[in-house]
């Protein structure tokens, strides 16, 4: 190992005066940053003892069970189960896309000028607090879905199970929708992060084969940065998964399974925002409880794939290989 | 989480435009067409940042006045209250947050940059990945069995230690980061003049990198200061003034969560008032931080 001029990094050893210190200061960095792992290993296991009553009645049931009645203390997590699935792979459907898009204009077509101002704007709408949009949500967008958008979806694609229904301003459409615009930021982020490693002379190979400017983006630009894009699109799913308060504020909150878009539903996340303070000792606290280590386990195994494809990437990189 | 993009593979040929329409016209209006599209998504990006940012301020601004911000909240019909103290209560949990997430962010992040084995600095930065990836609604469950439980009390410390764990990741990452951007030289110097190795760290890489993680803290500050989902069980909510640590206390956001679902008109503007005042200390927050970034950069 290089001794010296090693950046960023001290050299093993020092033995000047005073060095006696050292070992107790690195002992109390190591405690302090092991505090971390702690919290982590501590969630899981605290978070499986407390949910024990409801893991020894239910079982594995629990995660197809389709009732929710703490009046007969019967509990079943796949109504939440599938509005978190559902809210999230509707807002990363549209987030993709719409992102992805910003993303190629942020890295390959804007003018300097307009980069960074608009990247800005980009991480800002990152960096507010979910609450606001679900404000924003219950004033704005509903009552705004409901007279102009509604009506025409009903109006074309009525027919379909997917618009059925009344619409009242809360519901998996609604909840999803603003999801989008918070997905939005990280996946377009990323990805303009990722495009701008793609080396230039990636694209003036195809600017020299005599390729259209669509052409150079979607190949060359987007293969090589595939894997990036793919790991900012995971990201965004696991803030899509576990977004709490926006969705709690604007799905209606009605556990059922229903593939109208235009009904309420109810997520891991939500209904923990919403019962979870009220809920009666035993079973019922125990469920939730249940409930958010379902939640912690996705979460834990969105983020493992994120960084094994990162991982992969990277190793890819020095074998030259895809 | 660093990405890194992929190379194209050696050997394998750059797929034929000629397998393309052959048409010169068609490619070229195709990629027209698909640069349009590229627009759309633009401002299909662009369109909803603007509309929340114009309703938040068109809504909200009005809601500010006097009363606001020095009254206590009242019942529906009473047209002078505010919510002065889940503002000095946002300002409480983020100083109890502050107090347990600094030291051990910064300490974690020392470790990370100046020690360790390479091995379980892969195992910390995995933690703090996972920690800054857990949906903050589980932290508050967490908390509740970890500190609500065995006091007996929803409470300002629960709803603090809630909120320390939402900083702590970020300001574990910041401080990295920062120490890493210190040159080696700075350490060298110190350690050849016969300074120890803490004397190193905390006298001359750390000063050196604390505008940046002083940055970092203050975007965690803000991150922190804008959560509510951690709250609903640990802090709970209150409608008077705090009496103590182990006390229910209110916060901002919790105000404005509350009040939105109400029918009140005067509970919603008090919602409104929230939401902006929010949303103003986050784009602060973020432009002081841009501004000291680039001021960095440009050094």
């Amino acid at each position: 190992m290089a001794v010296m001029s090693t950046p960023g990094r001290l050299p093993a050893q020092a033995t000047g005066r005073g060095a006696t210190g050292d070992p107790a200061f690195r002992r109390v960095a190591l405690i302090l940053a092991t505090s971390v792992i702690i919290v982590v290993i501590a969630m899981l296991i605290n978070m499986t003892w407390e949910s024990r009553e409801s893991l020894n009645q239910f079982g594995l049931g629990f995660l197809v069970g389709q009732v929710w009645d703490p009046v007969h203390l019967v509990f079943g997590a796949l109504p939440f189960i599938y509005g978190t699935v559902i809210t999230s792979l509707i807002a990363l459907l549209l987030a993709g896309f719409v992102g992805l898009g910003t993303a190629i204009f942020l890295a390959e077509i804007a003018p300097g000028w307009i980069r960074t101002p608009l990247s800005f704007l980009v991480e800002l709408l990152a960096a507010i607090p979910s609450v606001v949009y679900g404000v924003w949500g219950i004033f704005i967008l509903g009552p705004f879905l409901k007279s102009n958008v509604v009506p025409g979806l009903k109006a074309t694609l009525g027919g379909t199970p997917f618009f059925q229904g009344a619409f009242y301003g809360q519901s998996i459409l609604t909840a999803s929708l603003v999801l989008t615009i918070m997905v939005l930021p990280i996946v377009a982020a990323i990805s303009r992060d990722v495009i701008l490693t793609v080396p230039a002379s990636q694209r003036e190979a195809m600017i020299g084969l005599g390729a259209t400017r669509w052409e150079v983006i979607s190949r060359a630009v987007l293969p090589y940065a595939r894997t990036g894009i793919l790991g900012a699109l995971i990201l965004g799913l696991g803030r899509a998964l576990g977004e709490t308060m926006a969705v709690t504020m604007l799905i209606g909150n009605r556990g059922q399974i229903t593939p109208s878009l235009l009904k309420a539903g109810d997520t891991l996340a939500s209904v923990l925002a919403n019962q979870f303070a009220e809920a009666q000792a035993g079973l019922q606290r125990s469920s939730l409880v249940e409930l958010a280590l379902i939640l912690l386990v996705i979460s834990l195994a969105v983020n493992a794939v994120a960084r094994l494809l990162v991982a992969r990437a990277g190793q890819a990189q020095g074998a030259g290989r895809i | 989480m660093a990405i890194q993009a992929q190379p194209l593979t050696e050997g394998k040929p750059i797929r034929d435009l000629r397998r393309g329409p052959a048409n010169f016209q068609t490619r070229r209006v195709r990629s027209n067409v698909m640069l349009g599209l590229v627009y759309v998504a633009v401002a299909a990006t662009l369109i909803p940042l603007l509309a929340v940012l114009t309703w938040v301020f068109v809504q909200g601004l009005p809601a500010l006045n006097v009363d606001f911000f020095t009254k206590l909240p009242g019942p529906a019909d009473d047209p002078h209250q505010g919510v002065a103290n889940s503002i000095v209560g946002t300002v409480q949990l983020l100083g109890i947050a502050s107090l347990i997430s600094v030291p051990l962010g910064v300490g974690a992040g020392i470790y990370i940059a100046e020690f360790g084995g390479s091995r379980y600095n892969t195992l910390l930065r995995f933690a703090t990945d996972v920690l800054s990836g857990v949906p903050s609604i589980t932290i508050g469950v967490f908390v509740y069995a970890l500190v609500v439980l065995p006091m007996r009390s929803f409470s300002m410390l629960a709803g603090g230690i809630a909120l320390a764990l939402v900083m702590l990741p970020i300001l574990i990452r910041t401080t990295e980061e920062m120490l890493r951007l210190v040159p080696g030289a700075v350490r060298e110097a110190a350690l050849a003049l016969g300074a120890p190795m803490w004397k190193t760290i905390m006298r001359y890489a750390l000063p050196a990198a604390l505008p940046g993680i002083v940055t970092g803290g203050l975007l965690a500050m803000a991150r922190a200061a804008g959560e509510t989902a951690p709250l609903l069980f640990t802090a709970l909510g209150n409608n008077q003034w705090n009496t103590g640590i182990t006390q229910p206390v209110d916060a901002l956001t919790l105000k404005v969560f509350f009040y939105a679902g109400q029918p009140y008109e005067i509970w919603r503007r008090e919602s409104w008032g929230g939401a902006v005042v929010l949303t103003l200390m986050i784009l602060i927050t973020s432009i002081l931080a841009r501004l000291a970034t680039r001021r960095r950069a440009g050094r």
